[in-house]
């Protein structure tokens, strides 16, 4: 009885180390970020971008109403790109873009917005990209679509047509 | 009397500094377990992107209000997912990584402690 339950303790032993094993070898190692999310946007404090004033979070988004939350910054050539997707979507009047400037200068950001136009109907102003943390983002250009005060999408990287779309459908 | 004041001062700035030396050395263990999510293989503490300065600033701002590692940590896994964490939380996901080597290191020695038992005999 004892010498068969040792060999076969092994053997069961290697069996589940190869499951394990086998099963890591197909789970990808390639890690993305979830995009689908229903998290509480962060509460803050924030320094508006043109009137300087501070101003909480929660005087920003108001709940039954989407946001866009988008960050850019005028050094960062993608959100150029993107730029004419966001004003073409601040058109729309179920949504309001609201502008998060990170890690940039004024002289620059102002610039960059009479040279392509502003979608903005607020901006706050992050010039050491703590706010951007808050909100979970990773970098430039990083949009969030908000309802409820809600996170419902995150999309990395510059909006495109196809992302401009699903927003409106995803607005109506 | 001078004697004593000159000590206390000394006493003072020796302090100042190891209070400042202690938070700079919790600062630098908690970077080091973070992340750098947007570099490859590099934790923030090592990297010097946007990402990782923001989030350094973050730290040193969440030592000064008093948070403790821990809630420094719960505070990034909330917003970035247990991935930012090097040395991964023990909870229901993870206890199984945690146990296995000391399983392994308990069955291995159950099985000498058997052979060596069987030899005595």
């Amino acid at each position: 009885m004892k010498n068969k339950f040792l060999p076969f303790s092994i053997a069961l032993i290697f069996v589940i180390f190869f499951i394990i094993f086998y099963k890591g070898l197909r789970n990808t190692n390639i890690y993305t970020p979830e995009l689908k999310t229903n998290n509480e946007i962060p509460l803050f404090s924030a320094q508006l971008f043109y009137s300087d004033k501070i101003i909480n979070s929660a005087e920003i988004f108001n709940s039954n109403k989407f946001y866009l939350l988008n960050i850019w910054a005028s050094w960062c050539v993608p959100c150029r790109q993107e730029h004419s997707f966001l004003m073409d979507l601040s058109k729309n009047k179920n949504v309001e873009v609201i502008g998060l400037n990170y890690k940039d200068t004024k002289i620059n950001a102002k610039s960059f917005l009479e040279e392509l136009g502003n979608p903005y109907k607020k901006i706050i102003f992050d010039s050491d990209g703590v706010k951007a943390i808050e909100w979970g983002a990773y970098g430039v250009p990083e949009s969030f679509l908000i309802y409820n005060n809600k996170v419902i999408q995150k999309y990395l990287g510059p909006l495109n047509q196809e992302s401009i779309e699903k927003i409106k459908l995803l607005i109506k | 009397m001078k004697i004593l004041k000159i000590i206390f001062i000394i006493f003072f700035i020796s302090s100042f500094g190891q209070i400042k030396a202690n938070e700079e050395s919790l600062k630098n263990k908690i970077t080091k377990n973070l992340r750098c999510l947007i570099c490859q293989g590099q934790s923030v503490y090592d990297s010097d992107s946007e990402f990782a300065n923001s989030l350094k600033i973050i730290v040193d701002k969440k030592i000064d209000q008093g948070l403790s590692e821990k809630q420094i940590y719960s505070f990034f896994k909330d917003k970035y997912g247990e991935w930012i964490l090097y040395d991964p939380l023990f909870n229901k996901n993870t206890y199984f990584l945690w146990l296995l080597p000391l399983l392994i290191f308990l069955i291995g020695g159950a099985i000498i402690f058997k052979k060596l038992i069987r030899k005595h005999k």
